[in-house]
């Protein structure tokens, strides 16, 4: 809490000029792909910008659709990925190989082959007693897009607690704690700290993957631009409404990224 | 060989486990190339990433500042947006203004396949996250050796070439290896603008052999198969490079 009401360090200033910086490129470029892509219009048919715009709307509510995806996934991911990773510093034995087992194998699938997994494998309904709980389309992506997530959070945790110096877990164990204890009152508050900027590079990395779910069929943006474009029918459109895709998801992504280095830094800064 | 087919032809008949690709000619040949595409295009995006990121890194330290915001911006701009509209918007948005080719047929050759341009794409995205690991690989040899090869005449070029890169390629393998093996996860990617890289190439099998279960599990065994092979042979080179007594 305390990085919220330090002043900025010169750093964090210097990488909000570099926000500033970047921004002003990637405004420049947009309109000069608009202009680039008018200058092949054939004269009398209608502008590049107002087709554009026409389209905005419709792409950014798809846009908003990625996000919520990309937060409902790691919402799961996260949960699950905390069990996972605590599997990884089990005392036991076959908990640990089996966690571990299960993280490689999530961690190293292509994400987009998972998701694949996901929307061909998981009923399109369960019953359970009776109650039938429906799965449409977007939430077995949810959960396709999950499964990776969870095995980066294992990691996460296992990395973050084991950077945890073994003095801690002995002078903790001369108090008398036992395990839980240790990992609860001891180990996984200063731990968690730690792994928060992983967790929010994990996120980044998660949100420029949510397009991925219009390649199985789910509705989000880049469906939405691809439908525009369709319809438009008009292949000079291509470059600036992909572009201004870009830009969105940029928009989105560079903050975080920019957060988690300042993060970072703050917390080299008091180790 | 057809012992073999005649095993999974039986099992396929037996337990209804449909395994095409070790009975069936066309799906085989398929399936291979499908791989001989994953690894065709993962080697030319490593090779061009790799030289991506070394030139990046060597004009991050440039002196000149108009050089340095100009990589900083393809970093930034490339880490920070989705692989996939960046594949679509090269192929689609960068292609459809480029010239095409009269072939007889109807929209003409265009000047990139799209293998091409899922080279180009790729290797632009991979290429930005190689840049930063180097960057931070080359502020991690210590001053005191710039300074030393300085001393001794060096030009800034030759102590690039013959010492800061070098040390700094060694302690940035392991950041390095990581980025080749979501390189490779990466080129699935490639499925979206129909190269017939291994994605591709199962899907086109399980919906005309109808086996969508066993074929996700053969192609995730075959992804797994192949990052095992990258992760141990970049473990392998790392092996190699270490300096001996040298840690960061």
């Amino acid at each position: 809490m305390r990085a919220l009401v330090d002043t900025p360090s010169p750093s964090a200033a210097l990488e909000c000029r570099w926000l500033g910086a970047i921004s002003a490129v990637l405004l420049a470029l947009f309109p000069l792909s608009v202009a680039l892509a008018q200058a092949t219009v054939r004269p009398g048919s209608e502008s590049i910008l107002s087709g554009v715009l026409r389209w905005l709307p419709l792409v950014f509510s798809g846009f908003l659709f990625n996000l919520l995806v990309s937060v409902l996934s790691m919402a799961l991911g996260t949960a699950l990925g905390v069990i996972l990773g605590f599997g990884l510093i089990a005392r036991g034995t076959s908990a640990r190989i089996a966690s571990l087992g299960a993280m490689q194998f999530f961690r190293n699938a292509p994400w987009l082959v998972l998701l694949f997994y996901a929307m061909f494998l998981i009923p399109y309904q369960v019953t359970v007693f009776g109650w039938s709980i429906p799965f449409p389309d977007w939430i077995k992506a949810v959960i396709g897009l999950a499964l990776p997530v969870m095995a980066n959070v294992a990691e996460i945790v296992r990395g973050g607690v084991l950077s945890i110096p073994a003095g801690q877990w002995e002078s903790a164990r001369g108090l008398a704690l036992n395990r839980r204890q240790i990992l609860w009152l001891v180990i996984v508050p200063q731990a968690v700290r730690r792994m928060i900027p992983p967790w929010m590079n994990l996120y980044a990395t998660l949100a420029m993957a949510t397009p991925l779910i219009s390649i199985v069929g789910v509705q989000d943006a880049l469906t939405m631009t691809r439908s525009a474009l369709v319809a438009e029918g008009r292949p000079e459109l291509f470059l600036p409404m992909y572009l201004a895709l870009l830009v969105m998801f940029f928009s989105f992504c560079y903050p975080v990224a920019l957060a988690t280095r300042t993060l970072e830094r703050h917390l080299d800064a008091q180790t | 060989m057809s012992g073999v087919a005649e095993w999974f032809r039986w099992l396929n008949s037996a337990h209804g486990i449909n395994l095409s690709i070790f009975y069936d000619g066309f799906d085989q040949r398929r399936f291979v190339t499908g791989i001989e595409t994953t690894l065709g295009l993962s080697l030319a995006c490593v090779a061009a990433s790799f030289a991506l990121g070394v030139l990046g890194a060597w004009l991050q330290g440039s002196k000149s500042r108009l050089v340095r915001a100009s990589v900083r911006c393809y970093v930034e701009f490339f880490r920070n947006t989705p692989p996939l509209i960046q594949l679509l918007f090269f192929y689609f948005g960068i292609g459809a203004l480029l010239p095409t080719f009269p072939d007889g047929s109807a929209g003409g050759q265009p000047l990139v396949s799209n293998l091409g341009w899922a080279i180009v794409s790729l290797s632009l995205f991979a290429g930005a996250h190689n840049v930063e690991i180097f960057r931070s690989g080359i502020e991690a040899v210590p001053r005191a050796m710039r300074e030393a090869a300085e001393a001794l005449g060096h030009t800034r070029f030759q102590i690039f070439r013959l010492i800061v890169f070098p040390m700094a390629f060694r302690i940035s393998l392991p950041a390095f290896n990581n980025n080749l093996v979501n390189l490779v996860k990466t080129t699935t990617l490639a499925y979206a603008i129909a190269v017939p890289e291994l994605l591709y190439a199962s899907a086109q099998i399980w919906s005309e052999s109808f086996n969508v279960k066993e074929m996700m599990n053969v192609l995730l065994l075959v992804y797994l198969a192949l990052i095992a092979v990258v992760v141990w042979g970049m473990g392998w080179l790392e092996r190699r490079l270490r300096i001996p007594g040298y840690s960061v």
